[in-house]
Formats: structure tokens, C-alpha cells, sequence
């Protein structure tokens, strides 16, 4: 349906990318897709000295705004970095390329197994991608704006927080936090579960002060809430910033989530993807990155040079997942199970 | 010569077949088709579902409230500046303008900043032993963004069409014996309609369509129908429903042109 646009696009990308060849290094371009704030900026400079690839860096908010994009082929991208189940959906759709892993030899040398493994849940086989950041979605609090601890998702419902609680913007991650408080799975398509979970956002709205994405941080180290639902990576560099801050992988369960590396299919400049990988697997790189971004990093070999025994065995940075026996990771829903959800999420949105 | 003026227009032609017909073409192909591609009505009729048609019904309440203010606050001031002579408009003019050569998403985060709870405004309000001001994420936010960003596109026009108006005939109506009520509403008013009707569409068809006001002032908890339509576009991936909004979204823009034209012709 999308191939008239998709030749339009095609077309046009030709051109703009035409248009800056002059820029290009010595030895081509590798146009990277990634998180925003989700690199070191100097380990890209890094990666341009050292091969002479220019690298092309690009940012999405969050992975619903970047899988339709990367779909209607609008811009040639070679690298992305997406989350678990938007993977399993790429691989579904036929959008990225099975990986050589000779020619990406930092990867198996320095990823840990468990990752591996974790991976296998939306990537089969490891075929597809390899593990970049990991971690955890729980709850950040500002020590001096509660009464008590907050280790549950069931306190973001309770009345004395109206107004200082800040949600997750995103379909999955704001149901993900109303399913684990009903006690139902993360992934589920049952209609009465949704009904519930549903109705208990929409209970929950008024409680809320805003549903925001990147701006949890800075809101919860100006003070601004008391308590937020946030990426674990996050919460690391806002304690940096506000010491007041505490995270909690809260008692109900959450969402174990990896981010990886993929190269998609019709990428125009594939070897120098593979570099851009091997590249980011390698030690002192993906220990720069953990440094910068305070994002979990599945590469244990850079996670043994980290001289900060404190961060090094931070319980949320690295925590011992197998004290939980109710983590779950996110799997792609099919379109339906998607459409589903969106139109719940639009009804709570505009209630 | 007819030849000449042909070539003239021909970039005019070509530019907005190249950025006007075509994309919206597209958007009747996608608004009318579902995904395998044959002819529905279903995304156009989905407006009437309950969250769409909430969102589209707070979207044309607050834009005509903020189209509504910033009339009544554009007019007093398009007239004194009317009134004046020379130098002075020019300086006046400038100031308002001046905010629109920032960048309009630059103002609204920092109204953002000004109005948050531990923001600027509570500061000097707590500071000075005043309750604090909440309306951050609440619709009053998203006017007041709307008036602030769209109020210099009222005040512009109201001032053309005022500066316009010949001062024999106010003199006129004086000298027939209006008092300065008659004249304002019986002579003045009239002769301003066209600066109202560029204002009011100026004012009232951004706002009615916009989705950045409302997720940045609104802490995404008010839901406009330009933010159900951009979210169908960027997190759904749902071209065809957003499509069929924004064709549902053309109707009523169209009747806005309609109903202001009709009072033009009185």
C-alpha cells in the first residue's frame, strides 16, 4: 500500500543524501537511528577518526514513532536501536537482516549469556540483534514529598499523591503499570483484563499531574512531582543530580526491557553497520556509553572495568533479578493486539 | 501579453500542485481506503466514537474561547493603535511582533517554565505570600498558550482594516449627531468585518488544529483532536484513521470560512 510514497520517499532520500555526499568521510557513511540521549557523543567522534566512517545520527522519542517511519521507508536508516518487542514486530514484518556475528566479533566476546538468552524471547536464535542497554521500568520518589517508601505501583493510585505523580506517556508502559497492579500479565489481550486496566487509568488521571516522556528527569530533580514512573537507566543520573531520589522496582513486577542493535534489511551501507556494532560492543566504548547515558550495559567485560564498586554493584543499575519471580519483558501483540491497545490508551487520554 | 502573465503564474502553478493538491489528494486516498486499500467511510465515521468525538468537541470549545478572548482583547488595541499617528504605532506594532521572531516552540516551553508548580510565577508568589497558581496542565493553560501564541495574528489584521477607515466618515456620523457608541457600533464595527474575519480564521484555525500547545501546557491530559490525529500518524501508524480525522477536521474549518463569509455579505 505504501509503494507509490515509499518510491516518492525513495526518490526524494536519493537526492537529500545525494545532496551531502561531499559531506561523507573517507570510507562512506553509517546512518544510525538510535534513543535520544541514548550515546556518548564522543564515542561517535571516536568511531569517525578511528574508520573513517562519517556517521549519520539521527533520534526517536519512543518506538511507536520510530517503527512507522523505518516501515514507509521515509528515510534510509542502517543501524537502529528499538526495545524487545518492537524487534520481534521488525522481524515480523521483514524489515531487518540476519546478522554475520564474524564480522561483529566484540559482541559475542564481551555480552553477557544471560542477555543472550533474555534476547531469545523476541529475537529466536539471536539472529537479528544485539543487546545494547538494559534494565528496568519502576518508580523514582522524591524522599522528602512522601510519607512513607513508595515499593508498589498500587501507591500511584492513592489520593494523598494528587498531583505529584508523573505517568509514562507511552501505550505499553502506562498499561504495563495498571496490568501489573491488577495482577495480570503485561502482554495480555484478554478484553475484561483490559476493560479493568483501562478503567483503572482512567480512575487514576486525576492523581496525575502530566503524561510525560524524557521530561520525568528533569521534572523529578527540580522537585516538580514526588514521584515518577521511569526507566531504571534514568534513575541512576537523576540521583547524580538530586540525591533526594530513590528508585524501587516496585513489589508487583515489572517490565525487564533490552534495547539492541539491528540492521535493517534494505540498509544502503551494511559493512559499515557491522562496524558501527562491533565498534559499540567493544569495552572502553560501551564503558564511555554506561558512563554518559547511566544505562544498564549488558557488555559484562566493560561492567568489570567500572573503578565505582558502588555503581558497579548498584542494585539499580545491576540489579539481582532472580530475587523476582514476576518480571516480564514485553512481546509483540500482532496489529490487532496493537490497535487494541491504542484505542484503550485513546480513551483514557481523552477522558 | 495573455502568454506572459501564464509564465508568471507558473511557479505559483507548480508550487502548490507540488504542496498543495497532491498532499491533500493523499490524504482524501488515505482517509477514504482502509488497509488493503478499498474505498471505506469507516475513518471518517470514526469521529463519532467517544473518545474522538470528545476530543474534537474540547478542541473547537477552546479554540473558540481563545479566538474569543483574543478578539476582545486585539480590537481596544487595534484601535488606540489606529488612532495614532505615525512613530508611535510603528513601536507598538514592533513590540508585538516581536515575540514572533522566537521560535513559537521556544514561547511555549516557556510558559511552560513559568506556569510549572515550582515554577517561576509560584516563586514570586510564594515569595510575595500568595497562594500558588495551578493551572499548569489544565485546559486554562492551553488558552492561555493560544491566546499568547496567536493573538498578534488578530491584532494585525483588526489594525489594517481600522487604520483603513476613512476619518471623513466617522466625522460624518458626528456631525449627524451619533454619539460615540452609534458611531463605534453603527459606522466603525461594519467597516472593520474584514479585519475580523482574517483575524478570527487566522486565530481560530491554528488553534483549532494544534497539537503542541496541548501535550507541552497540557502534560498530555488534555486530548485535542490535533493530538489524536498526530498520535495516529506517529505512535499508531494508523495513516488511514488520521487521515479521515484530518478530512473531518477540514469540514469544520470550512464551515468556520462558510459562517464568517455569510456575515461578510450582511
Amino acid at each position: 500500500m505504501y509503494k507509490k510514497l515509499t518510491f516518492f520517499c525513495a526518490a526524494l532520500s536519493c537526492i537529500l543524501l545525494g545532496g551531502c555526499g561531499s559531506q561523507s568521510g573517507e570510507n562512506g557513511v553509517v546512518i544510525v537511528y538510535n534513543w535520544g540521549e541514548y550515546v556518548d557523543p564522543d564515542t561517535l567522534d571516536m568511531f569517525e577518526e578511528e574508520t573513517g566512517i562519517k556517521v549519520i545520527y539521527d533520534e526517536f522519542e519512543t518506538n511507536e514513532t520510530m517503527f512507522p517511519k523505518i516501515e514507509a521507508g521515509a528515510a534510509a536508516y542502517d543501524v537502529v536501536c528499538p526495545s524487545d518487542y518492537m524487534i520481534h514486530k521488525m522481524i515480523e514484518n521483514d524489515l531487518l537482516m540476519e546478522l554475520d556475528y564474524s564480522k561483529i566479533p566484540n559482541a559475542k566476546a564481551n555480552i553477557g549469556a544471560w542477555y543472550w538468552e533474555q534476547s531469545q524471547a523476541f529475537d529466536q536464535g539471536n539472529r537479528y540483534s544485539v543487546p545494547y542497554c538494559w534494565g528496568t521500568v519502576g518508580i523514582l520518589y522524591n524522599k522528602t514529598m512522601v510519607d512513607e517508601p513508595i515499593t508498589s505501583w498500587a501507591q500511584l493510585w492513592d489520593e494523598t499523591y494528587k498531583d505529584e505523580i508523573l505517568m509514562q506517556d507511552s501505550v505499553r508502559d502506562a498499561f504495563m503499570v495498571a496490568e501489573k497492579t491488577l495482577g495480570y500479565s503485561m502482554n495480555t489481550l484478554n478484553p475484561d483484563e483490559l476493560q479493568k486496566a483501562k478503567e483503572a487509568l482512567i480512575a487514576q488521571k486525576p492523581l496525575v499531574q502530566a503524561y510525560v516522556i524524557d521530561q520525568v528527569r528533569d521534572k523529578m530533580i527540580g522537585g516538580e512531582a514526588a514521584i515518577g514512573v521511569i526507566y531504571s537507566g534514568e534513575a541512576i543520573y537523576t540521583q547524580y543530580e538530586n540525591p533526594d531520589l530513590e528508585y524501587a522496582i516496585p513489589e508487583e513486577g515489572t517490565n525487564v526491557w533490552i534495547d539492541s542493535w539491528v540492521i535493517l534489511k534494505d540498509a544502503p551501507n551494511k559493512e559499515n553497520a557491522e562496524k558501527f556494532i562491533d565498534f559499540m560492543c567493544r569495552a572502553d566504548i560501551a564503558l564511555k556509553n554506561f558512563e554518559y547515558i547511566t544505562y544498564s550495559t549488558p557488555n559484562d567485560t566493560a561492567r568489570a572495568l567500572i573503578e565505582d564498586e558502588e555503581i558497579r554493584n548498584s542494585p539499580i543499575a545491576f540489579p539481582d533479578l532472580t530475587q523476582y519471580d514476576n518480571l516480564e519483558s514485553y512481546v509483540y501483540l500482532g496489529e490487532d493486539g496493537d490497535t487494541l491497545y491504542n484505542e484503550l490508551w485513546k480513551e483514557v487520554k481523552s477522558y | 501579453m495573455k502568454y506572459k502573465k501564464n509564465i508568471l503564474a507558473a511557479p505559483y502553478v507548480l508550487w502548490s500542485a507540488l504542496f498543495i493538491i497532491i498532499p491533500l489528494c493523499m490524504i482524501f486516498y488515505y482517509g477514504l481506503t482502509d488497509k488493503s486499500g478499498a474505498f471505506t467511510m469507516e475513518n471518517i465515521l470514526a469521529i463519532a466514537s467517544v473518545g474522538h468525538a470528545k476530543a474534537l468537541w474540547r478542541s473547537l470549545l477552546l479554540s473558540l474561547i481563545s479566538t474569543i478572548l483574543c478578539f476582545l482583547l486585539a480590537y481596544p488595541l487595534a484601535m488606540i493603535l489606529a488612532g495614532k499617528k505615525g512613530n508611535q504605532t510603528g513601536f507598538i506594532i514592533l513590540i508585538f511582533i516581536l515575540p514572533m521572531w522566537m521560535n513559537f516552540l521556544l514561547r511555549t516551553l516557556a510558559w511552560q517554565t513559568l506556569l510549572e508548580k515550582t515554577g517561576v510565577i509560584n516563586g514570586i508568589l510564594s515569595f510575595l505570600g500568595l497562594p500558588p497558581l495551578r493551572i499548569i496542565n489544565t485546559s486554562y493553560a492551553i488558552v492561555l498558550g493560544m491566546v499568547y501564541n496567536f493573538l498578534p495574528f488578530m491584532v494585525l489584521p483588526l489594525y489594517n482594516a481600522l487604520a483603513k477607515i476613512d476619518e471623513n466618515i466617522i466625522n460624518a456620523a458626528k456631525d449627524l449627531g451619533a454619539n460615540k457608541i452609534q458611531t463605534f457600533f453603527r459606522i466603525i464595527l461594519p467597516l472593520s468585518v474584514p479585519g475580523i474575519i482574517s483575524g478570527v480564521t487566522m486565530v481560530f484555525v491554528p488553534a483549532l488544529t494544534t497539537f503542541v500547545i496541548s501535550t507541552l501546557l497540557g502534560g498530555s491530559k488534555v486530548l485535542l483532536i490535533g493530538n489524536v490525529i498526530e498520535q495516529e500518524f506517529t505512535q499508531a501508524s494508523n495513516w488511514h484513521l488520521g487521515s479521515g480525522l484530518s478530512i473531518v477536521l477540514m469540514i469544520f474549518i470550512i464551515i468556520n470560512m462558510l459562517v464568517t463569509a455569510l456575515l461578510e455579505k450582511e
